[in-house]
């Protein structure tokens, strides 16, 4: 599982099709993306797990939110003002 | 781009373009062909010294210009949703860039392995090379690989913008708070204008887009020669 999961990871060209959001709006696609990883990493490191199974949600992040967004949303998670549960 | 005194649609660079392209010329035939029979028969009638002014009913003709409306508005009706179909097939997208929108110009992210982000301006009148358009130009296009499926996300940074090139068919508005979602192809290389299309403020008629579609070798060579923003 988790060796799928590195070749996934490994042989990433860019966001695949999400059937979760279809249509044309895909706001929520970044989001929902954003949170898991940052979930995932806090869960994880809560753990003591390996981290590097979090890598997907933040490549598909990475493409696909713009990245004044995830500067402001990183800037907001360490003031402590992110408006999503992390 | 728009040639001076141009009437028609541009050539088209992508699928769904030639699709339009048909599309529109099968449109325009049906409105020129029923705007002919009409402008015929008002002269008809208009010419004529003859008088009936007792009609009562007339129940097959009223049959006939029921039934074949109903049949040309079908007849553009199937080849219109069949397109509408085909832009939202599921493709597989080689990569994804982000078009974010700005008073008064566009930003472009290339971030599928590192942050690669630079901006856009026009090429002001006073700066063009010999050979160059006038408020088309830009001082950084975007390369692009051609015969790729593309993933376009657009969005706003301050007010309403709209993105479109309508050599690829494309035209998506920019929402600030909002990621909009268009697939690009190109069939070949070249360079694609277009203006964005949204009210935007003063400078609105000066924000233009240049896409530079070129082969998938070249891309990548020109991708590492952008840094991190």
């Amino acid at each position: 599982m988790a060796e799928e999961m590195k070749s996934k990871v490994k042989n990433y060209k860019t966001a695949p099709f999400d059937s979760r959001f279809p249509n044309q709006n895909q706001t929520r696609n970044c989001w929902q993306n954003y949170l898991d990883f940052h979930r995932c990493e806090k869960a994880l490191n809560a753990k003591g797990d390996d981290v590097s199974v979090c890598q997907w949600y933040r490549r598909v992040y990475k493409s696909l939110c713009p990245i004044s967004w995830v500067t402001d949303w990183d800037e907001q998670r360490a003031d402590g003002t992110f408006p999503g549960k992390i | 781009m728009a040639t001076p005194a141009q009437l028609g649609l541009q050539n088209a660079t992508s699928p769904i373009m030639e699709e339009l392209i048909a599309f529109h010329d099968h449109a325009l035939m049906i409105i020129f062909l029923i705007s002919s029979l009409v402008l015929y028969i008002i002269s008809l009638m208009l010419t004529t010294k003859l008088t009936h002014t007792s009609t009562m009913n007339a129940q097959e003709i009223e049959m006939i210009w029921t039934i074949l409306p109903a049949i040309i508005l079908i007849m553009i009706a199937l080849p219109s949703l069949r397109i509408l179909y085909m832009t939202d097939e599921f493709n597989k997208p080689y990569l994804t860039l982000k078009a974010i929108g700005h008073q008064w110009y566009w930003s472009y992210e290339y971030s599928d392995y590192e942050d690669l982000a630079f901006d856009s301006y026009i090429t002001p009148t006073y700066f063009l090379e010999p050979g160059e358009f006038r408020l088309l130009e830009v001082d950084n296009r975007t390369t692009l690989p051609m015969e790729a499926d593309i993933r376009m996300l657009i969005t706003s940074q301050d007010v309403l913008h709209s993105w479109a090139v309508p050599s690829l068919g494309v035209k998506t508005d920019a929402i600030p708070g909002r990621l909009n979602q268009a697939m690009l192809a190109s069939m070949r290389p070249g360079l694609f204008y277009g203006q964005c299309s949204e009210i935007c403020g003063s400078n609105h008629s000066f924000m233009p887009i240049v896409l530079e579609f070129i082969y998938f070798q070249d891309f990548e060579v020109w991708a590492s020669y952008l840094y991190i923003v």
